[in-house]
């Protein structure tokens, strides 16, 4: 009789809440503790970027790129170059391109590295956290070494990088690549037959293949759900096609496959690094590019593999300095929206962890 | 080369069979940066995307994207044009963007750019991306909409489109018809205007959130 009245109750979680990672807020109805339904609501954090980005130059709106998916600036850096460069026909020097590569990759290094540290906190293991990101550190040394910015790098440049790579930063990177493979393993260590771990992961958040495809699910979470999709080999840019690596692939599209896929793709990413800074080619590290860039009308869409997933801009020039339109496509965004039907007939309890496998960051949700 | 190396053949290839089964629909196409543009009438974008989905193989909708061609119009604000117009007083030109190089290797239709050009230029322009996996290619797929004109919600055939148009119903208060959910995405409900329309102030309004 009783539990008749209390058969659905809707529960808010967040905007303020420290596991939805950033200012996202969740309507959840549930049925005792299994969850009916979860409508994210957006928009706390929007900036209106898009509008913004149509009042400013090309050139400076690299430096707003960082703002998004604050987590990994250099692939939104990385991602909107490109796509300004193919408009405007900019021909970027192979060096500079390895070094876009190698930044672009220790970027993704540090993305799942912080990514872990948040994720096994959710659930719980706070230890990783810790772990995630001491780890994490020294890749942010390398970049304020290089550019002087942790985290809101600004480290790319149409036509380039801002700077050759030096001795210094060499070293470091060097000295990272040796010291990496300790870290995963020893995170690995603490959570790959963790029975807690498995608990929480192991089945949970499940989304078949078709349906992700449905949805539009980019990054580590389509590969977790066996497809093998991953742009860095499929439409290969800033010179991919040059570096061998797998793409780590697994088909149970539960949490437990995203922190799989995930923990190998960073080993994949200190190979493509190793590759890149041993055939580091001579030459220019930019290309001459006008400091008014004015480009003739025309529209282009280009993407590129982030480490949440597929990060696309699309720019339409009008013979300007300026943009007429840029839309970017954030793959947290397209990502989230994958969230209900994964949570679906999970317990309340696991929202946190099917939110932290999804790996978004609020900063591209809400633009 | 700038970007990646992307066989032509099979968009071409689609593109022929999109042709020759929408004759009436398919309203021009350019190529561009090796990708594949191609303007359908707004009618038929339903039919189209469900071809292209079902016969054609283009199993992913990465993205829509909304434009204003508020400033490319013939009775746009003077002087915010980018250049001055060719053919000013005869048939009104494209909007600014569509006129990209076209090249040899794309059978772009003659009688579809007959029909452009007769055609007035719209108010809104609606691009959905679309993607074949596995062999990595691409096309995009435009209908243009005159303002307060509805278009119908592709939710029907890709799921993916969903926070999307929801995305350009809040920025350009564009009407999708028969979407399962059409609410502002990110703006407050009571929001007035929409903020990427080119005659929304970049300072917004007094009186906004």
């Amino acid at each position: 009789m009783a539990s008749k009245a209390f058969k659905e109750i809707d529960l808010n979680m967040g905007p303020q809440h420290p596991s939805t990672h950033g200012v996202l807020r969740l309507k959840v109805s549930i049925d005792n503790e299994v969850v009916l339904h979860v409508e994210p609501v957006l928009g706390y954090l929007h900036r209106g970027m898009e509008k913004l980005w149509e009042s400013q130059t090309y050139h400076q709106i690299i430096p707003l790129t960082d703002r998004l998916d604050y987590l990994a600036s250099l692939s939104n850096n990385l991602g909107y170059c490109l796509t300004v460069e193919k408009l405007a026909g900019i021909e970027v020097p192979k060096r500079a391109q390895y070094i876009r590569v190698i930044l672009a990759e220790l970027q993704r290094l540090a993305s799942h590295l912080a990514w872990i540290g948040f994720m096994a906190n959710d659930v719980g293991a706070m230890t990783v956290l810790l772990y995630g990101f001491e780890a994490r550190e020294s890749f942010l040394d390398i970049f304020e070494t290089y550019a002087g910015g942790r985290l809101t790098i600004h480290g790319m440049r149409l036509g380039g990088v801002p700077f050759d790579l030096d001795e210094t930063v060499i070293g470091m990177i060097r000295k990272v690549l040796e010291t990496t493979p300790k870290w995963i393993a020893d995170i690995e260590g603490l959570l790959t037959d963790n029975r807690i771990w498995r608990h929480r992961t192991e089945g949970i958040g499940i989304i078949p293949q078709s349906d992700a495809l449905e949805n539009g699910l980019t990054g580590p979470c389509l590969r977790a759900a066996g497809m093998a999709w991953d742009l860095r080999r499929d439409l290969p840019y800033s010179s991919y096609e040059d570096f061998d690596f797998d793409i780590p692939v697994r088909t149970a599209s539960d949490v437990l496959d995203r922190y799989f896929v995930r923990m190998e793709e960073m080993r994949q990413s200190l190979r493509i690094v190793r590759q890149a800074l041993d055939r580091l080619p001579a030459g220019e590290h930019i290309a001459k590019v006008p400091r008014t860039l004015r480009i003739p009308p025309g529209e282009i869409y280009h993407s590129i593999e982030a480490p949440k997933g597929e990060l696309g801009f699309f720019i339409r020039s009008n013979g300007t300095d300026k943009p007429e339109r840029v839309k970017m496509r954030s793959p947290s965004f397209i990502n989230l929206m994958s969230l209900e039907q994964m949570c679906k007939g999970n317990l309340f309890s696991d929202i946190v962890g099917v939110l932290g496998s999804l790996d978004i960051v609020l900063g591209e949700i809400d633009k | 080369m700038l970007d990646g190396q992307i066989d032509v053949a099979p968009v071409a290839q689609a593109f022929e069979r999109l042709r020759d089964r929408f004759p009436e629909s398919v309203l021009d196409a350019s190529y561009a940066g090796r990708e594949l543009a191609v303007r359908v009438r707004r009618e038929d974008i339903i039919p189209v995307l469900r071809f292209l989905k079902h016969e054609a193989g283009f199993n992913s909708l990465t993205d829509v994207v909304g434009i204003d061609n508020l400033k490319s119009l013939p009775t746009g604000r003077a002087g915010d044009a980018p250049a001055s117009r060719g053919a000013a007083g005869a048939a009104p030109s494209l909007p600014a963007g569509r006129t990209v190089e076209a090249t040899a290797a794309l059978p772009v239709s003659q009688k579809g750019e007959t029909t452009a050009a007769s055609e007035p230029p719209k108010r809104f322009s609606i691009l959905y991306q679309l993607y074949r996996f596995p062999e990595a290619c691409r096309i995009r797929i435009s209908v243009d909409l005159a303002e307060a004109e509805p278009v119908d919600s592709v939710v029907p055939v890709y799921r993916a489109a969903d926070w999307a148009e929801r995305e350009i119903f809040d920025m350009f208060g564009i009407d999708f018809t028969g979407h399962p959910d059409l609410r502002r995405i990110y703006l407050p409900d009571e929001f007035e205007g929409f903020p990427l329309r080119k005659d929304f102030p970049l300072e917004g309004k007094t009186g906004g959130v």
